[in-house]
């Protein structure tokens, strides 16, 4: 099977299946985020800080101990999520920008803790090992990014998720209707951050070198566009938004030096046009059903 | 010593609060974090650079120059790219500013390339002026000077002139205020003239006192002033001041004790302990939600 598994992965253009891999990755990273931002409307610019924390340590149980790969991102995942609710514990109290930026100051000391940080080499990055597993990463990081899908896409329609729709629409209305608004956002930041530091580990591994100042502000930012480019709150979106910004600097790469450019600018231009994100208000089952010349059935 | 620092400190603190001025008053009329901001300021930076090295002129030229440059470039950027999505959700105005300022990083790294580049020698007279047991530069003074005297120019517009009014009531009540006839649209061009060129005369003081000039700059001096501004309490106009003294103050300090690698943490730890005590900055505003 794992023969089979490296033989396929071996037959694709490793600059392709690189490209691939960075979307599957952006995939887990951008829904972990659309949950605390989409689904739950509390902005954060600080989700490459949770991606740091379960980056760092998953290379860390990696090289103390002998765990398989798969419980070594449970463990990140949870680590990473119990950080979270710990910090989301003050912090979700501030509402609306100053709540953006107490996660993005968060996300600065957290950096700036890894810069100092002496088990992980401070700025000089640690070297990750192999993952302890026979499957090859890129075929690991889509079976995370299409468990990541279905958690999310399940997580959505439940109970749980339908009151953190509530909490983004009103939340003075949620609280009046007896929704725990408090414990409901600090659920559903650590459930964010769980994706975060899984997609954190799934990074590491991949590129076996990690660098806390990789995980800088602009990162938070380039997941956050993601995010808000698909569409907030659609899972669809946030995947099709994933693939085209993860994808976008490489195919722009033949404009080479111009790319950071035209990335900036693309930016601008599809959030004048669509301002809702691409699949913002956009139902795709309705719209499959519609293409198939069946009815659409229209729930809110 | 004690004096020296807080002297280091305050010339810091009147560039970081000169910035926050520009992201609290846009926040203030139109609630939006305008992430080019920081851009706006490597931008000033730049043309101020020119202007000394290319044309010779002093740095005073220099700083109107560049103010009256990044003034244009304030408004065409409002009109470019936040005016279409004024109607639109918060965020999409966010991201489009983030698109903005990577936009304008990039152009600067491509036309300046990626090297820090510094000020001709002799671009100010720096001579040292003994206080009781503290040297203070020219250039300090010169700093601080100049930032207050914008600052006492911003609070006469913004307090005593027809346009400042104006955005006052703009901030207070952006619909009411288009109903009573205010030209909103023209008050919010002001605004962001306004902010950017404080950003721009900000950005030619910090590159003639680090004597470093680079693409990147706009970003890090960006992030810190807007958690002035937030610390301040975001949308008042004597917060940021405040928030932009008190950080560069303790940053200063924080370095001189020895905490130097932890530097850009220590603005921002101070943010997150303040707004857990205080939510919505030192002097900012509690406004009661109605439902």
């Amino acid at each position: 099977m794992a023969d089979f598994l490296n033989s396929l992965v071996g037959s694709i253009d490793p600059y392709m299946l690189q490209i691939f891999v960075n979307v599957g990755i952006a995939i887990v990273l951008a829904l972990g985020l659309n949950v605390i931002t989409g689904l739950t409307g509390q902005l954060s610019l600080g989700h490459a800080a949770f991606m740091s924390i379960g980056a760092f340590t998953s290379a860390m149980v990696t090289i103390k101990t002998g765990l398989p790969f798969v419980a070594n991102l449970a463990v990140t995942g949870v680590v990473t999520a119990i950080v979270a609710a710990m910090i989301g514990f003050p912090i979700l109290r501030l509402t609306g920008d100053y709540l953006a930026i107490c996660t993005l100051g968060f996300a600065e000391i957290v950096k700036v803790f890894f810069l100092n940080f002496e088990p992980t080499n401070k700025a000089l990055g640690l070297t990750v090992p192999p993952a302890k597993t026979a499957i090859p990463m890129p075929i690991y990081v889509w079976v995370v990014a299409i468990f990541a899908i279905v958690l999310v896409t399940f997580v959505q329609n439940s109970r749980f998720g339908r009151a953190l729709k509530a909490i983004r629409e009103d939340e003075i209305a949620a609280d009046a209707m007896g929704i725990n608004t408090a414990r409901y956002k600090i659920q559903a930041f650590a459930l964010g951050s769980f994706l975060a530091g899984i997609g954190g580990g799934l990074y590491a591994h991949f590129l076996s070198y990690i660098n806390p100042s990789d995980f800088g502000f602009l990162k938070s930012v380039d997941i956050l566009a993601m995010v808000v480019l698909g569409g907030l709150g659609s899972v669809p979106g946030a995947v099709i938004g994933s693939s085209i910004l993860a994808s976008a600097p490489e195919f722009l790469r033949f404009m080479s030096q111009y790319r950071m450019l035209v990335y900036g600018a693309l930016l601008v231009f599809l959030m004048v046009f669509r301002p809702n994100g691409l699949l913002g208000g956009v139902n795709l089952t309705d719209l499959l059903l519609r293409a198939i010349g069946k009815k659409p059935t229209s729930k809110g | 010593m004690f004096l020296q620092q807080l002297v280091n400190g305050v010339a810091l603190g009147s560039v970081y609060a000169l910035i926050a001025l520009g992201y609290t008053m846009v926040y203030g009329i139109i609630t939006l974090i305008n992430f080019a901001h920081g851009e706006i300021f490597m931008a000033g930076a730049f043309v101020g650079l020119l202007l000394v090295a290319t044309f010779k002129v002093n740095v005073f030229v220099a700083i109107i120059g560049a103010m009256i440059f990044c003034m244009l470039m304030g408004v065409v950027i409002e009109l470019i790219a936040y005016r279409p999505l004024r109607k639109s959700s918060r965020l999409s105005a966010l991201i489009s500013a983030i698109g903005v300022s990577i936009f304008l990083s990039s152009l600067a790294l491509m036309v300046f390339g990626a090297d820090a580049k510094g000020f001709p020698d002799g671009a100010f007279p720096v001579r040292q002026i003994k206080v009781g047991s503290a040297d203070i530069s020219t250039l300090q003074l010169l700093i601080i000077g100049v930032s207050a005297a914008l600052m006492m120019g911003l609070e006469f517009i913004v307090q005593k002139t027809k346009i400042g009014k104006a955005m006052r009531a703009t901030s207070e009540d952006y619909n009411t205020s288009a109903l009573m006839g205010i030209n909103v649209n023209r008050v919010i061009s002001f605004t962001f003239a306004l902010g950017s060129a404080l950003a721009a005369a900000g950005g030619v003081l910090v590159g003639v006192l680090f004597n470093a000039v680079s693409f990147n700059m706009g970003l890090m001096a960006g992030l810190k002033a807007f958690a002035a501004a937030v610390l301040g309490g975001i949308g008042s106009i004597p917060g940021a001041m405040l928030g932009g003294l008190l950080l560069g103050v303790s940053e200063v300090f924080g370095v001189a004790i020895g905490y130097s690698s932890y530097r850009d943490a220590i603005a921002f730890t101070i943010l997150v302990l303040v707004l857990l005590v205080k939510p919505t900055g030192l002097l900012g505003q509690k406004i009661t939600k109605k439902v």
